[in-house]
This record gives C-alpha cells, structure tokens and sequence, in this order.
C-alpha cells in the first residue's frame, strides 16, 4: 500500500519520477553492501566466542542471500513499469547464472590455458603436461589405478546392487535390510576410512585388534599391514570401501525401478514355467536398462573423481594414487600448476563421453 | 508352494548375511567408541562377546637366578625359555607362560569363558573436551596422550554446512522459477547450459576459484566455502527445482496475477510452500552431500587452524594419531553422529532427492 503510495505522489512530479529510481538503487545496493560488508568483517576480525560466530555465521549465510533478492525486488518496484517487467527475470535467474559463470564456467576455460602452461604458469609449452601425464611412471600409475577403480567399482557396485534390490524385494524384512545396506552413503568418506582403517588394522604381536586379520589368523594365516605393504593389492582393499559406500544408493535406485516391473509379466513368465534366475535375467533386467545405465554413469564419473578415501587411507602412497590425488599433490604440495591443471583436464575429458552416452540413451529412450 | 518356501528361506538367510556383512565395520567403530584405551590396544572389539581365553589362575615366582638358557623346572615339568613365550600347553585347557619375564614369574592359565565387556563414555570426553589420557603400557610404564578438541570443529562444520545448503537452494529456486514461469531471451539456452555443467568435476574449477577468492580478500573465510560449495551444488539443485516447480499447475499463477500479486509474492506466499517436499529431498542431500565434504574445505579453510571441519581433523588425526583408536573411533562417531540421525529419520524424503539427484558425483 505504502508502494503503491508513493508512486501517485511521483507521478504527479515528471522531474522527480526519473531520479527517484536512481536514488532507490543507490540506497539499496549501499545498504547490501554495508550489512553484508560489516558482517563479513566481523566475522573475520572479530574476537568471538565460537559458538557466537557460529550463530552469526548461519543466520546470515541463511537469511542474507535472501534478503538481497528481497531488497532487489523492493529497488524495481519503484522503476517505470516496462523497465520492471524486463529486469525482473534477471534479478531472479541473474545471481545464479553470475555465480556459476564466474565459478564455474569461466574456470574451466582458466585451467584449459593453465594445463598448456609450465610449473609456474609463465612459459606456453604446448601439450607437454600432458605428455609428461602419460610417460611420468609415477602418473602412469595414477591414471592405471584410477581406470582399476572405474572398472572395478562400479561393476562391484551396480552388480551387488542389483542383487540385493532383487533379494530384498522378495524378502521377509525389505525395509530393515534396505536401511543397512544403504546407510554408508550417510557416512563421509574419510569416516568411512577410520572404519576400515580399523578393520585393516595391523599388530605385529598376537593380540590382533583389526578384524580382517584376526580372521586370517583364526583360520591359520600370517597377519599383513594390508593397506600398505600388500602391494598392488591393496587398491583393492581400498575399492572394498567404495564398494560398502555406493552399493546401497545402487540397490536404492534398482529397488525403485524393479517395483516398477509389472507383476502380470512376472506371474505370466512363472506360469510358463520361468525360474527366478530366467526372470531376472531375462525380464529384470531388460525392463530396467535405463536404469542400469544411468546408475552405472553415476558411479563411473563419481569413482573417476575419488579422492577422499585414498587420501585418507594412505595419501596416495604406496602405489595407490588416483589422478584425484595426483592432482592434489601436483597442485598443493609440488605447486606445479601446469601438471595440476593437465590432470584435471583430464579427469574432464575423461567424464564427458560418458555423460554424453547416458543424455543420447536418455534422449532415444524418453524423448527428452 | 513348497519350493516356494524353500525359496524365501534361502532368499532371507542370503540377505541376513549380506546385511551382517555390511554391518559389521560400523559396529566396530560404534562398540569401540565405548571401550576402555587399553582394551580397545590391546584386543579386538568382538572379544565383549562371552568367547573362550586363556585366564591366569595363579602366578609362581622363580627364583631370581634361573638360567633362561637351559630348561625351566616348573612343578615338575621341563620348558624352555621360547615355549614359555609362546606359551606351553601343559593338559587341555591349561597352559604355562611368562607372566613377566624380567621379573621371573610365570602364569598358570586355564582356558575359560570370557567377554571383556566394560564399557566407558570417556572417549568422548577426551574428543571433545581434549584432555589428557593416560595410558598403561604392556611393560607397566605410563604414557599420557593428549586428547582432541573436536567441539570446535563441531561447530564449524554447522557454521559451513548450513549455509552451504540453505544459500544454493534459495538461489535454485528463485531461478527454478525464474526459468520456468518468466519469459526473458535466451530462456532455454542458459537453463541448459546451467544444467550443462553439472559434468564439470570440482578439480577443474578449483584453483581459479582459490585465486580469485585470494584477490578480492575472502580466501579462508566461511563465506568463501558458502561460495564454493553453492557453485558445486547449484546445477543439481537448480535441476531438481526446476522439475518440481515447473509442474506446479498454472492456474495457481493466473489466479495469483488476477489478485494483483507480483512475481515476488507468488514466489513467497505460493511457490515456497509448495515447495518444502522438494527442497526438503534436495536439502537433505546437500546438507549430507556437504557435511561429509572433504576436499572443498580441505583447500579453501586447510591453512586455518580455527576453521577446521570434522572431516579436515578426523582425517588429520588419521594421519598423526593413526594408533591412537580410542580417540579416532569416538571422533569418527562424532562425525557421524548428525548426518546418520538425518538419514534415518528422514530416509524417504533423502531417497527422493537421491532419486532426483543421481546425477552428481
């Protein structure tokens, strides 16, 4: 009301109907920028009890973003009617696509130059990171690792999913199974790795506190430090721990689709005389391609870009690095920009054909 | 009807297994939180379950000068110095071994069953409180280990993760609706270029980021992981908002532009609450999704000592403490300990934004 006001006022007044919007925006951006500015300041100079930063910290980093939509909107309601209507889109869509060109698409292009660049960004080498990616032993090593986990990974992981969606539908306690299976996906990679760091656990005395090996000695065998010195095998150990994290979000969505087979085809083929194993085979799994497909992209690009729990687990040595590991030490540790930049090109390029795979299946598939 | 039966029998006992199998490493950690430091050292977290164990019954004290390199008369019987070691299995169920070598006493033990089941909550109060603990080693001697302060971290994992969900879904779905509902040029190409560089890995982006953050002054602030972490999530979420609210019938919004609303009210008064399932699914996703992140605050908030999440500290602790079990255990439930009352109590809303959200990685 008190708008709508103040616009008959203005009307009445030609000269002070154009400078009234001007001053509008310039009282509105000066007070965002004074309250959002003042607060940053604060929180960063500021001598605060932590739990009081911590408070400050969420209510403006939830109502802030808010309130400047919200101040933005109030500033165009005060402009001439045909300027509002055209601006009003981008004072919603605006801040979205500002904060992923500038974080997002514009880097990319940034670290495409960079990869062409040497250590230290100055001297243009051409491709050579990159050649020096596929003949340096240790990155060699690397990329090999990373395309073991890819392979094996995922397969691990939509398989044994597939089965245990398929076993806890015909179950007696579906949900309860279900909930155990999928509960590691709540859990962080790098506690995911004091639990198995725990279960890989190593004494070198007869009191073993690991589980894996009081097995191995219950039933007679030499306990090993497993993650370390049972080299190249311990990139499998390492897998266990993605495959006991992702293989509950693949029987999830596995679940969800084979609820979606119709049961008429189920009873018809039992009918004929279709055992479970031809169901599944032959039923199952046709019916829910898509799906297999679309699972299976997710975790090829995830498991592409593991980092944590190797990083967690032995920090990329002893023969375990992944090209996301690489690309830490490179960039981080050796602060070799071109190399770093190269491998993050790469892991780029590696997850483009697969998506673009799984967007012309969807497409043929869905008319998407 | 039988085979039937038989089926699901053979269908059930497979599931239990696999259940067992995917239950038992959390377990462990959990059980573990709760021992005792020299327990947790010194045997395997199963050993709470009544199992058989060689218990001393007695002690006999040697003299002090037994040759060690000859055999050892002991009540009669003739061991050596290893098999005393090893332990000498006398009859069944009873068996010879040094109690303390130094001080020349051997034990007589009987297999017998056993649980060590004592339980303490002062891991906890070492992982939170960081005071110290100390420990008796094998030998007698004492060390003390200082504990960790993981109450800071806490509350900087809420201070990151909290606004890092609540900022990317107030930008989503204000242009979730901008791109569904609002006319401007170009529509469609941007919301699929938006939606587009949901293939850009984090890597990529990085370290421009970092760079830019450097130049204007933000780098090592929250604000500067808000910004990272929104720029990471705003596609998905911007892709699930878009699917939920573009659906919402228009007749709602003609009814709405009748009434003389405008576009920001029906986005406040309608569209928001009619969204709370959907942002709720998408919420709990990222909140999870950032909570457990490691590698964004790693680089943005790494250099900070005062800003360190769980993730930074436990896996710090992992790399320092790697013996010190009773801390990591009950630090790693910390850590846990949110994102897993999420999960199970909002499960069905969490599948949904899963369903939905499958595309991230």
């Amino acid at each position: 009301m008190n708008i709508e006001l103040k616009k008959e006022i203005l009307n009445e007044n030609k000269d002070s109907r154009k400078l009234f919007p001007l001053l509008v925006t310039i009282i509105v951006s000066f007070i965002n920028i004074f309250i959002h500015g003042s607060i940053f300041l604060l929180l960063r100079d500021g001598q605060l009890h932590p739990i009081t930063l911590t408070i400050i910290a969420v209510l403006w980093g939830s109502i802030g973003f808010y309130f400047i939509y919200m101040s933005l909107n109030w500033m165009i309601s005060f402009y001439p009617k045909k300027w509002g209507m055209k601006l009003q889109p981008f004072i919603f869509v605006g801040p979205a696509i500002f904060l992923l060109a500038w974080l997002l698409l514009i880097p990319t292009f940034r670290t495409i130059w960079m990869s062409f660049y040497d250590a230290s960004g100055s001297t243009f080498v051409g491709l050579s990171n990159y050649v020096e990616i596929f003949t340096n032993k240790s990155m060699l090593l690397a990329v090999q690792n990373t395309f073991i986990w890819v392979v094996l990974g995922t397969f691990s992981c939509v398989s044994l999913g597939l089965i245990i969606a398929v076993l806890a539908d015909r179950s007696s306690f579906e949900k309860i199974a279900k909930s155990i299976i999928f509960m590691p996906i709540a859990i962080s990679f790098v506690g995911a790795g004091v639990i198995w760091k725990f279960i890989y656990a190593y004494r070198p005395d007869e009191n073993q506190i690991g589980l894996l090996n009081a097995i191995v000695q219950f039933f007679g065998g030499e306990p090993k430090a497993w993650i370390t010195l049972v080299q190249p095998w311990n990139n499998l150990f390492l897998i266990i721990i993605l495959i006991w994290m992702m293989t509950g979000f693949a029987m999830v969505i596995f679940s969800a689709a084979i609820k979606g087979v119709p049961q008429d085809i189920l009873e018809a083929a039992r009918i004929d005389g279709a055992n479970e194993i031809t169901i599944f085979f032959k039923i199952i799994i046709p019916y829910i391609k898509s799906t297999i497909v679309a699972v299976t992209t997710t975790i090829v690009i995830f498991t592409m870009k593991i980092f944590d729990i190797v990083m967690v687990m032995t920090g990329g040595q002893y023969g375990t690095e992944v090209i996301a590991t690489e690309f830490y030490t490179q960039y981080f540790l050796h602060r070799n920009t071109g190399i770093g930049s190269s491998l993050a090109i790469l892991l780029l390029v590696a997850v483009l054909p697969v998506i673009f795979m799984n967007m012309n299946k969807a497409k043929k598939e869905e008319g998407f | 009807m039988r085979k039937n039966k038989k089926g699901k029998f053979l269908v059930n006992t497979v599931l239990i297994i696999i259940c067992f199998i995917w239950f038992i490493p959390t377990l462990g950690l959990f059980v573990s939180s709760f021992r005792h430091v020299n327990d947790i050292n010194t045997s395997g977290w199963w050993t709470i379950f009544p199992h058989k164990a060689w218990v001393t019954q007695e002690t006999i004290q040697l003299s002090k000068d037994t040759d060690l390199n000859n055999s050892i008369d002991i009540e009669g019987q003739l061991v050596s110095d290893q098999q005393l070691r090893e332990g000498y299995v006398l009859e069944e169920n009873k068996r010879l071994k040094w109690e303390n070598r130094l001080a020349k006493t051997v034990a007589i033990q009987e297999k017998e069953w056993v649980s060590n089941f004592s339980f303490t909550l002062e891991n906890y109060k070492f992982v939170l409180t960081g005071g110290n603990v100390e420990i008796t080693n094998p030998d007698g001697t004492k060390r003390i280990i200082q504990g960790d302060d993981l109450s800071r971290a806490f509350l900087n994992t809420l201070a990151v993760a909290i606004p890092s969900t609540l900022i990317p879904l107030t930008i989503a779905t204000f242009s979730a609706y901008g791109f569904s509902w609002m006319k401007f040029p170009f529509r469609n190409v941007i919301f699929v270029s938006v939606i587009g560089l949901l293939v850009i890995p984090a890597q990529v982006a990085l370290v421009p980021i970092y760079k830019d953050f450097m130049n204007i002054g933000i780098a090592g602030s929250y604000l500067s992981v808000w910004l990272a972490h929104t720029a990471f999530g705003l596609p998905l979420t911007t892709y699930f908002m878009h699917n939920y609210i573009s659906q919402i019938p228009k007749d709602i919004f003609e009814s709405a532009f009748m009434d003389g609303a405008t576009h920001f009210t029906i986005f406040s008064k309608l569209i928001l609450p009619l969204s709370v399932p959907a942002i709720a699914s998408i919420g709990i996703f990222q909140f999870i999704w950032v909570w457990n992140d490691y590698l964004i605050s790693l680089i943005f908030l790494g250099g900070i000592p005062e800003a360190q999440v769980l993730s930074m500290k436990l896996a710090q602790m992992i790399g320092t403490r790697a013996d010190k079990w009773h801390l990591l255990t009950a630090g790693a439930f910390v850590s846990l300990l949110l994102p897993l009352t999420i999960f199970f109590m909002m499960q069905r809303y969490f599948v949904r934004g899963l369903l939905g959200g499958s595309v991230k990685g």
